[in-house]
């Protein structure tokens, strides 16, 4: 057997403090995310009951629930995911089934990469430029979910080509040898293998447009609007935008509720990160190549 | 498409084929007839939808700037001044008498708090990709990416709401000073909101080393952290910068938490317990208020044309060194 040298030993030693300065490192991201969701369930939870999540705010924002505000972001998330669903698989399918390999795919691509850079507040300029004025949509549900989808469209695009490119370029092959044309090569091989991995993006692509705030403040949800929205020409409430207002807009708001406000909506999105990550094991686990 | 074995035209495949239309007399007439049939044309009508979806998104990259230089150009064009807007510390676009747009102050209310934020985030990040990447196994490894994934999911507003309820009165106790909403604040809240994207991007980059370096590495003596030093770090040296470039684009961006955190004070800061105002919070905080068409919505605009510019170029040079790296 060999003997461990001085020379190994010392080694050894540093290897252990480099891995335990590391772990440390890592620990010291991790602790902040954990801590505060300690911190919005202990002092969130005692809002939560029926009343807070099915009522109207009342007395100025400062008691009553939240269901207006909860129902907008429902419907801001599903209009946005009506537009950016269609046009993001459409615009993966291009890339991943026809894109040669030519200048315009590189600009897509570039595209898409800074589309995904933009921040927020310059896609709520942009929806306030072209969908509130220019279109004459207004301040609307329709004008806010479509500055969402926008800036929504690299993630899907970016997901959905993940897992159109994770079919094997045997199965599209065996396909084109039978006949088929591209579409229905598509529709026939393609589709069929990656609606798992394409919808695992799409449950991911709802939280992060539900706890969006700067791109819809100006383009369609209100302050305070204890209606519901009857079209999507109505403004609304919406869940992060609420959280803002009664944090920072309204004097005199009891501490608790705007935890409650943030737990809420901290746990939406929690869970439908969870559901995410959940059915993206199942379907690993159920892969046939 | 190259080389590759390309899928059958529905209208060559029936012209290759040519239909016999036989007489009954026996003289068979061969018709070499354009038989694009049904599925010819849903194959084209999809392949030009899928068409239109794919250039979408420079469509929309140009729509953007096109609008909001469309709304800023009028004041871009009239009352600008190019030296008072970069230079001069006076944001008073309400003033009745005499209106001033200095974003100077606001620039480096920006500066200070993103430059924070990379000094908390970049050693902690690109430590944490290592030790994700490099020393973590099985269930560990799974976890902890789980858990740095959590840090992403959760919402700018909840941050600025962690900065305004939690953080602010930890500063002000610890650090003893009178109010807690500053680039300390602002700056280790977007850190940690950076943290993710760079840790992701930085482990992905160290992960696209093969395994060859590694071994011959290994081969050659090499202890593991002699291998992530002096093999590996270097080999992905150009996506650790991207992951940076994309840490500092995310952290520059970001709005409500930084309207929330800092303060939002007009202010040059000279310590991090000053507070500040950054450029998406002013947008923000004032589009609301700025009447349609007026010099003080153009201005807000022209701010929007300045943080779009600077975070295209960031992502652009992040581009660069993404595919300036895969020469292995």
């Amino acid at each position: 057997m060999f003997e461990a040298t001085d020379l190994n030993l010392r080694q050894k030693k540093i290897e252990w403090l480099i891995k335990a300065l590391l772990s440390l490192v890592t620990l010291f991201l991790i602790v902040p995310a954990l801590t505060i969701l300690a911190v919005l369930i202990y002092r969130g939870s005692p809002m939560i009951s029926v009343e807070f999540l099915f009522g109207d705010p009342t007395n100025g924002m400062t008691a009553g629930g939240i269901f207006p505000a909860l129902a907008g972001t429902i419907w801001l998330v599903a209009v946005s995911l009506l537009v950016a669903i269609p046009l993001g698989i459409s615009a993966a399918i291009y890339l991943s089934e026809y894109a040669p390999q030519n200048w315009l795919t590189r600009m897509i691509n570039l595209a898409i990469i800074n589309l995904a850079g933009v921040p927020s507040i310059v896609h709520a300029l942009f929806g306030v430029g072209a969908f509130v004025y220019f279109f004459r949509f207004g301040t609307s549900i329709l004008a806010a979910s479509l500055t969402l989808a926008i800036m929504s469209l690299p993630i899907v695009i970016v997901s959905t080509l993940e897992s159109l490119q994770a079919v094997p370029r045997a199965f599209r092959e065996a396909c084109w040898n039978m006949g088929a044309t591209r579409w229905q090569t598509i529709r026939l091989v393609v589709l069929p293998n990656s609606t798992s991995g394409i919808l695992t993006g799409i449950i991911l692509l709802v939280p992060r447009t539900a706890g969006e705030t700067a791109p819809i403040m100006f383009t369609g949800a209100a302050m305070f609007l204890p209606f519901l929205p009857q079209s999507v020409f109505d403004q609304t409430m919406a869940l992060s935008l609420h959280l803002y207002t009664v944090t920072t807009q309204i004097p005199d708001v009891p501490e608790a509720l705007p935890y409650g406000v943030a737990l809420v909506l901290f746990a939406l999105i929690l869970v439908m990160n969870a559901l995410s990550i959940g059915f993206r094991t199942y379907v690993r686990g159920k892969k046939k190549w | 498409m190259g080389d590759r074995l390309e899928p059958a035209n529905a209208a060559e495949q029936t012209a290759r084929t040519p239909m016999s239309v036989g007489d009954m007399d026996g003289t068979k007439q061969i018709v070499d007839a354009d038989q694009r049939g049904f599925d010819w044309f849903l194959d084209k009508a999809f392949q030009v939808i899928f068409f239109i979806g794919g250039i979408s998104a420079i469509v929309f990259i140009f729509g953007i700037f096109t609008f909001i230089m469309r709304e800023g150009l009028d004041f871009i064009l009239g009352n600008f001044n190019a030296a008072e807007f970069f230079l001069s510390q006076r944001w008073m676009p309400t003033s009745r008498s005499n209106p001033t747009f200095g974003a100077l102050a606001l620039i480096l209310g920006t500066a200070s708090v993103t430059g924070l934020a990379m000094v908390v985030s970049v050693p902690f990040s690109l430590g944490a990709a290592i030790y994700i990447g490099e020393f973590a196994t099985g269930k560990t490894r799974e976890t902890l990416k789980v858990l740095v994934e959590l840090l992403a999911v959760i919402p700018s507003v909840v941050w600025g709401f962690i900065g305004l309820s939690i953080m602010n009165p930890l500063i002000i106790q610890v650090f003893d000073v009178s109010i807690g909403l500053n680039v300390l604040n602002a700056g280790i809240i977007l850190g940690l909101m950076a943290a993710p994207i760079m840790t992701t991007i930085a482990e992905d980059a160290m992960k696209a080393v093969p395994d060859t370096y590694r071994e011959a590495a290994e081969a050659m003596g090499a202890t593991r952290w002699q291998i992530i030093f002096k093999v590996v770090l270097p080999a992905s040296k150009n996506g650790l910068i991207a992951a940076i470039l994309l840490g500092i684009g995310r952290a520059f961006g970001e709005t409500m938490a930084v309207l929330m955190a800092t303060g939002h004070a007009i202010n040059i800061p000279t310590s991090i317990f000053d507070s500040v105002r950054a450029l998406t919070a002013t947008i923000a905080a004032e589009l609301g208020e700025a009447p349609v068409g007026s010099d003080h919505y153009g201005a807000l605009f022209a701010l929007g044309i300045v943080l779009f510019i600077i975070t295209f170029l960031i992502n652009l040079t992040a581009d660069l060194f993404i595919r300036g790296s895969r020469d292995y």
